[in-house]
């Protein structure tokens, strides 16, 4: 087996019932698997929920992340998608704080990363960008210059995709 | 018509020939307690501790094969079955926990005796429910009984909040538990045991390595079909014992941390370790990287996440074992040579056989050994854990499946008395055991009352070392026999059974032994015998923590 730390993102289709979170929280705690992050949503299906699950391990971890999320009676079904090729967004809400010798230029750092500005209150921008891993990563980078406040991220989404 | 749900709930387990609830009342059960006094076809016990109600439901579950049902209040009530619940989960029994629960209206408000018990009880149950809606009762119900007796089986706990046992609906029994998401796989992928038939075919080498899965299957004929058929030599784990008949030839008894000598040297040495239904836990494999080198693997279980958890599986076969073994005995076209093999272990049985000082001492390997003689190993055996557990495992012969009950995954003090009463219940006829040890006896020995008040004859042997035996020899054997709080000063065990109104005998003389089992089986009703063995005596031969498993130390001849 590979000691190799990979990360994967698996999309678990569960019951939408009450407690179901709560299961799969505390199993991955009871089993020391870290999560790097969770969304869930109802799915077209009201009685369905897709959790997108971002977890890094070994082969080993991984392959039981999956076997022990399969006992779970709630789990209908796992799908890795790290195997299949897919496509994921994250969507980010944050506050810049501006000041009138770099405003202007932070809004040409936030345009050209496509970020949008939704609020502009005073000296500080609130912002949204949605994008997969690559294009968050640069956003960060460009803006880490800048005064960044409060961050809220949604956690990656993720869907296979189609042949 | 209308019921309420505390009818419902006793409709549905009489629809789930339910004979027998082990429980404790409370506040928040009393409307069900309210129904049960008029019905007839269930029994309640009443224990003393709502710990021993878990336990007496998982024994009569294990000896039986049927489901356990326990029932106890709201908060410390349902709190105190969690020890329960981790014990039955661990060794895969099926259990169904109903826990009142506080009004739906208050959860969530630290009412009186509130615990959140599906949340503390997550990790523990095969799976739990809260009921919100009387109209969810009858499913839940059914469901709960289909997931703890289906696939690997396990306990489930239904929490149910006083006020839907009051709340009125209809009345209809599900005929079948719906569950999308819930479908053991019982049948093996046919392919595989193509493969693996051939793998057994070509090994010189063979050992099985069969665990509780075969018992909870059923699989002991078709165990010993492949192994009888084949000369494979099979050795068993603690909850494995009785699977395969130790009186037979082929039998290596136990293996791992305190199995026999040539078990372990067989496993160690084998070319081809066949798993069945059992999961590679550390007390068996020793140190994992100097296991059974040059070993291929083959591992039938009916749970995915057992298979290459702890080692390499080149064969895995998700399934029943009843059902792979079935088909894996029909694809076995040409028996693998193992003349030499079987000679070597022979020439391991004879050099290293399983043995202990015969002296004129009180020991406790030679009550074991008496009292399988007096019970032609036809007893069910139960056990604390420890010392006691061991001794029980190594020298009883261990015969037939669903007679050894022991809590072997989470080593539970206490498990072995309300075990047995709960074993006794499930099987009138039979004699029960709880072979136990001085310490572990008083973690549940207000059962005492249970068993006097109705009558339950199981015999209870204390192997009564004055301490806290297995801690106590480790201490002895790797800190400096440093006996930090293991050493015990005990109350006259004979004089508390009286005062329960059981008959009590106490043994500390070797002659006196098996007149004092006689004496014990003779008895109509429950009986306690405190036998004063020596208080010094070690569990061997031992495989020190950390090592692999042929490297043990004690009782080599």
């Amino acid at each position: 087996m590979s000691d190799k730390f990979k990360t994967h993102i698996i999309s678990v289709l569960v019951e939408n019932r009450f407690g179901v979170l709560a299961h799969i929280s505390s199993l991955f705690s009871a089993r020391g698997f870290n999560i790097d992050s969770l969304a869930v949503g109802e799915t077209e299906d009201p009685s369905t929920s897709r959790m997108t699950i971002v977890v890094t391990g070994d082969d080993r971890t991984l392959e039981q992340v999956d076997k022990q999320l399969n006992r779970l009676i709630d789990v209908i079904r796992i799908d890795d998608l790290t195997k299949k090729g897919f496509v994921d967004r994250e969507l980010v809400l944050f506050k810049i704080k501006v000041s009138a010798a770099n405003l202007k230029q932070v809004k040409e750092v936030l345009k050209k990363n496509k970020a949008k500005i939704f609020d502009e209150k005073k000296t500080i921008l609130s912002v949204e960008f949605c994008g997969d891993s690559s294009h968050m990563q640069k956003l960060f980078k460009d803006i880490s210059k800048y005064k960044v406040m409060e961050v809220t991220r949604t956690g990656k989404l993720a869907i296979a995709k189609e042949k | 018509m209308k019921l309420s749900g505390a009818q419902i709930l006793i409709n549905s387990l009489i629809k789930e020939n339910v004979k027998v609830i082990f429980g404790m009342p409370g506040g928040s059960l009393l409307p069900v307690l309210d129904k049960l006094y008029d019905c007839k076809e269930i029994k309640f016990i009443l224990n003393r501790h709502e710990q021993g109600a878990a336990h007496a439901a998982d024994g009569y579950a294990r000896v039986t094969g049927k489901v356990g049902v326990c029932m106890v209040t709201s908060g410390p009530g349902a709190t105190n079955i969690v020890t329960g619940l981790a014990t039955a989960n661990f060794d895969s029994v099926p259990i169904v926990a109903i826990t009142g629960q506080v009004n739906t209206n208050m959860i969530g408000n630290d009412a009186f005796q509130e615990a959140d018990l599906t949340g503390i009880t997550r990790s523990v149950t095969k799976h739990n429910y809260l009921v919100k809606d009387v109209k969810d009762l009858a499913r839940i119900i059914k469901e709960a009984f289909h997931i703890a007796s289906t696939g690997r089986p396990g306990p489930v706990l239904i929490d149910l909040p006083k006020d839907v046992t009051m709340q009125e609906c209809d009345f209809k029994y599900p005929k079948q538990a719906k569950l999308r998401s819930y479908n053991p796989t019982y049948v093996g992928h046919p392919g595989q045991i193509k493969r693996a038939a051939a793998m057994i075919s070509k090994s010189r080498r063979p050992v099985i390595y069969a665990g509780g899965g075969v018992i909870i299957s059923g699989a002991e004929k078709e165990l010993k079909e492949l192994a009888v058929k084949n000369k494979i030599p099979v050795t068993t784990t603690l909850t494995g014992l009785g699977g395969f008949p130790e009186t037979h030839p082929l039998s290596l008894k136990m293996l791992g941390m305190h199995g026999s000598v040539y078990a372990n040297y067989a496993i160690m040495d084998s070319d081809l370790i066949i798993a069945v239904g059992s999961r590679f836990d550390d007390r068996v494999t020793g140190k994992i990287d100097e296991f059974a080198p040059s070993a291929k693997v083959i591992h039938i279980d009916i749970d995915p996440s057992s298979i290459s958890k702890n080692v390499k599986v080149d064969i895995p076969i998700v399934g029943d074992c009843k059902k792979v073994l079935i088909d894996l005995n029909k694809k076995m076209n040409k028996k693998p040579d193992t003349h030499a093999w079987l000679k070597q272990i022979k020439g391991w049985k004879q050099s290293h056989p399983l043995t202990y000082n015969g002296d004129n001492k009180l020991r406790p390997q030679y009550i074991i050994e008496e009292l399988n003689k007096l019970t032609k190993g036809k007893a069910i055996i139960s056990t604390e854990v420890g010392q006691n557990q061991m001794w029980a495992a190594l020298f009883y012969q261990h015969d037939k499946p669903r007679t050894f009950v022991t809590s072997g995954g989470l080593g539970t003090m206490g498990y072995g008395f309300p075990a047995a009463l709960g074993a006794q219940i499930g099987r009138p006829k039979e004699l029960v055991f709880d072979i136990a040890g001085d310490g572990s006896i008083q973690m549940n020995i207000q059962e005492l009352a249970t068993v006097a008040e109705y009558k339950i004859p199981v015999k209870i042997l204390i192997l009564n070392n004055s301490c806290l035996g297995m801690v106590r020899q480790w201490q002895e054997l790797f800190y400096d026999k440093r006996y930090q709080s293991t050493l015990l000063k005990n109350p006259d065990f004979v004089k508390i059974a009286e005062g329960y109104g059981v008959k009590g005998i106490k043994v500390t003389k070797k002659k006196d032994v098996v007149k004092a089992l006689k004496e014990a089986i003779k008895t109509p009703g429950p009986v306690l015998v405190d036998f004063h063995v020596e208080g010094e005596e070690n569990v061997f031969p031992m495989v020190p923590a950390g090592k692999a498993i042929n490297q043990m130390i004690g009782g080599l001849a």
